[in-house]
């Protein structure tokens, strides 16, 4: 039985200017000690639909199920909710900064957050509080504990989050966006250090990001969310190399340096929708340059391809991949889902003038190497993690 | 922090100082006839009489010497004496001041406390009927001038209870704390509402508005996904937060309190600052304006340098600096 099972799950929110369908009916399941990867653009649901597992969602209307352990977290009494929160899954914010209290001491906050949850001594939590920065990298811990969070540097910060959330050995840490304010070199020290111990401790991580590359070197699966719903989900090798959906496309082909791009840098054409009018049919279609009749007027399900791999998508489920080859592939299939002159080949005629023009011309790299697409091994990791700076001494 | 101590009771001692030099220009450059207030109608006209008087307090001389005493003496403590009753200045001030002090302590306790608490309990409910309540509360509270409750305080919780045979509140009068606690207490009910309506009104909006921004900071969020109980997010993390700008307007409002304390004591007749203030000039008793005003002065530099030295606790990112 997976860790977490979320079963359609769909959040709304009621607003003036109308109701906004953050999500829209999400499925998906984390297993013990693994690794979701839940990418795609700005606004297309990724924080409501974790947050709404811990009741983070204010004011919002949710239904579906997401049994965690086999207890609805949806239905759980605020109770009961609360001895999950912290305990049991924990969160780690994007702003490290803002996520802290401003006007407690790091060790304050994380010792609140032990005993909140167990009746220990304020000094044996303290003393934990102590090793759990030491144990993330931060350097003197033992006098560091006592500094505000405006003392410690971006990349310390989000260590002291990192070692909150793993305080109290949780089973499941929802990560959201945790190295997007973090500067390129620090990231990358913070993605190694949360992998490594997201390993020793064996707890499962959601980690939500729009950077491939985060998701290339960190997650086991994948799911993709478009406008509130997964369109794309498999294991992190067969999302890379066998894509389906052109929206995954897309976002791989918008990676700095992978040949993917075909030598060319190319940002996924339009905007994405606004979730209060939401297009018909399949949510993409303005934006889809393999748009047929069907994508305007039919919501595609999610369809299986093959062990665990599923694509909203209408196009073949045998055309899987990246490359021109692949490519004309999908031309073609769509090309004959579209009558002559419909609406549809006048969508599809634009995305590609789209496309053609925004394309930048980069000079050739390595397969997939920007996005740090190399074959992780689980197990515990060599990697040494050497702490990102001193940060600010007081 | 503590240069910036150091620098703020400086320009503190120069703004009072400030404040004597102008206080004493106005009184002192243009005084009324003061021989003609101290010795009365009849006297008056002895101008040998009105010369000795005139001499006696120093008013002959050269208005710069005049100053350099009057300083003199206020380092030393004397304020002078009453042209009036001819008591010792500090002696009637001395009598005063823990009137007006308990009126103004309790009033602020009673309003920072309850208005933070209001403004608290509807932020965490915005639209409730309790919000709604809150905001009624705060705009009548607003808008009703200070002495109009004072009177309606005393006319339902006085008068008509003093004739329905309830004598809960006394209708006017001080008993010092020292000899009385419970009937210093009683004394001081009405009083204290009378005063504290208005400001908790203010401070019920401000709290308000400064709890629901913080309410929906990144760290509250946190906070919540660390499973803190509700009531610990609501305290110990967002009013902990919202309470710099709360102390700030506090240090604001306290410069305001006298006023307020004038039109209070006169209503239920206490014999304090505001009543001696008020007496003093329709005497034209100087030495006792001059005092009071000296005292609102200092008691304002205090009161914000203390305010200063809050936000320092309050906010380790003003401490540390
Ligand atoms: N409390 C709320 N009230 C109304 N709308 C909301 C609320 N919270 C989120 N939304 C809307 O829900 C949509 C999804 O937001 P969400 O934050 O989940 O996106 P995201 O995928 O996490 O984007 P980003 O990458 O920018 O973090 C957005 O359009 C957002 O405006
Ligand atoms: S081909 Fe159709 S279904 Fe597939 S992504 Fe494009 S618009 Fe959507
Ligand atoms: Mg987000």
């Amino acid at each position: 039985m997976p860790l977490l099972e979320v079963r359609d799950l769909t959040v709304s929110f009621h607003t003036s200017d109308g109701l906004v369908q953050a999500v829209r009916g999400v499925s998906f399941d984390v297993e013990k000690g693994h690794t979701l990867g839940v990418v795609g653009e700005s606004g297309s649901g990724k924080t409501v639909c974790t947050q709404t597992l811990l009741g983070l969602t204010p004011g919002a209307d949710v239904s579906g199920q997401a049994l965690f352990d086999g207890r609805d977290l949806l239905r759980m009494s605020p109770a009961e909710l609360q001895r999950v929160r912290g305990a049991r899954i924990a969160a780690i914010f994007q702003d490290p900064l803002s996520s802290l209290h401003p006007l407690y001491t790091v060790g304050w906050q994380i010792v609140e957050m032990i005993r909140a949850h167990r009746h220990i001594a304020r000094s044996a939590a303290r003393a934990r509080a102590i090793e759990l920065l030491d144990m993330v990298g931060i350097p003197q811990a033992a006098s560091r504990v006592d500094d505000y969070p405006h003392q410690f540097s971006g990349g310390m910060r989000q260590r002291a989050m990192i070692a909150m959330a793993l305080a109290l050995d949780p089973d499941l840490i929802i990560a959201d966006e945790p190295t997007t304010a973090l500067d390129a070199t620090v990231q990358a020290q913070v993605i190694e250090l949360m992998t490594k111990l997201q390993t020793e401790f064996d707890t499962a991580l959601i980690i939500i990001t729009h950077d491939m590359g985060v998701i290339a070197e960190t997650a086991d699966e994948v799911m993709v969310m478009y406008a509130g719903k997964a369109v794309e989900k498999a294991d992190r090798r067969t999302l890379f190399y066998f894509p389906h959906h052109p929206y995954t496309k897309g976002l791989l082909e918008s990676i700095p340096g992978s040949t993917a791009a075909g030598e060319r840098l190319r940002p996924i054409p339009g905007q994405p929708p606004s979730l209060i009018s939401i297009p018909t049919g399949c949510a993409f279609h303005p934006r889809c340059q393999y748009v047929m009749d069907r994508c305007i007027s039919e919501v595609p399900p999610l369809f299986d391809i093959a062990g665990g791999h599923t694509s909203a998508c209408f196009l073949p489920t045998q055309i899987l991949g990246l490359g021109e080859d692949v490519d004309r592939e999908r031309a073609s299939a769509a090309a004959a889902g579209r009558a002559e002159n419909g609406a549809a080949a006048r969508l599809a005629a634009r995305a590609t003038e789209e496309i053609e023009t925004a394309g930048v011309h980069l000079p050739d790299a390595g397969v997939l190497a920007g996005a740090g697409m190399s074959d992780r091994s689980r197990g515990p990791r060599t990697s040494q993690n050497s702490p990102d700076d001193a940060g600010t001494q007081p | 922090m503590l240069r910036f101590l150091i620098r703020r009771t400086l320009t503190g001692l120069l703004v009072i100082w400030l404040i004597s030099v102008v206080v004493f220009a106005i009184f002192f450059i243009a005084p009324p006839n003061v021989a003609f207030l101290l010795l009365g109608k009849f006297q008056a006209s002895n101008q040998q009489l009105v010369e000795q008087v005139t001499a006696q307090l120093g008013l002959n001389k050269p208005i710069p010497v005049q100053y350099w005493n009057f300083l003199v003496r206020l380092l030393h403590g004397n304020l002078g004496y009453s042209y009036y009753s001819h008591e010792a200045v500090t002696t009637l001030i001395g009598r005063a001041l823990p009137v007006t002090a308990s009126l103004a302590i309790g009033a602020a306790i009673i309003w920072v406390v309850s208005g933070v608490l209001i403004g608290v309990l509807s932020a965490t409910h915005p639209r409730s009927i309790r919000d709604r309540l809150a905001t009624l509360f705060a705009l009548t509270g607003l808008s009703f001038p200070t002495f109009v409750l004072g009177l309606i305080l005393l006319f339902f919780l006085f008068y008509k209870l003093h004739l329905a045979g309830i004598d809960w509140f006394p209708g006017s009068g001080y008993v010092p704390l020292t000899q009385d606690p419970w009937q210093w207490f009683l004394h001081l009910i009405l009083p204290w509402i009378t005063l504290a309506v208005a400001s908790m009104a203010v401070y019920v909006r401000l709290a308000r508005g400064q709890m629901l921004e913080v309410l929906g900071d990144d760290y509250i969020r946190t906070a919540r996904a660390k499973g803190l109980s509700e009531t610990r997010v609501t305290f110990r993390h967002a009013l902990r937060a919202a309470l710099v700008p709360i102390v700030t307007q506090f240090g604001i409002d306290v410069a305001t309190l006298l006023g307020g304390a004038i039109v209070t004591e006169q209503v239920f007749g206490l014999n304090g600052l505001g009543a001696l203030s008020v007496s003093s000039v329709v005497n034209q008793d100087e030495p006792v304006i001059i005092a009071i005003v000296l005292l609102a002065a200092v008691f304002v530099v205090i009161a914000n340098i203390l305010v200063d030295i809050l936000y320092a606790v309050l906010d380790p990112r003003v401490r540390l600096e």
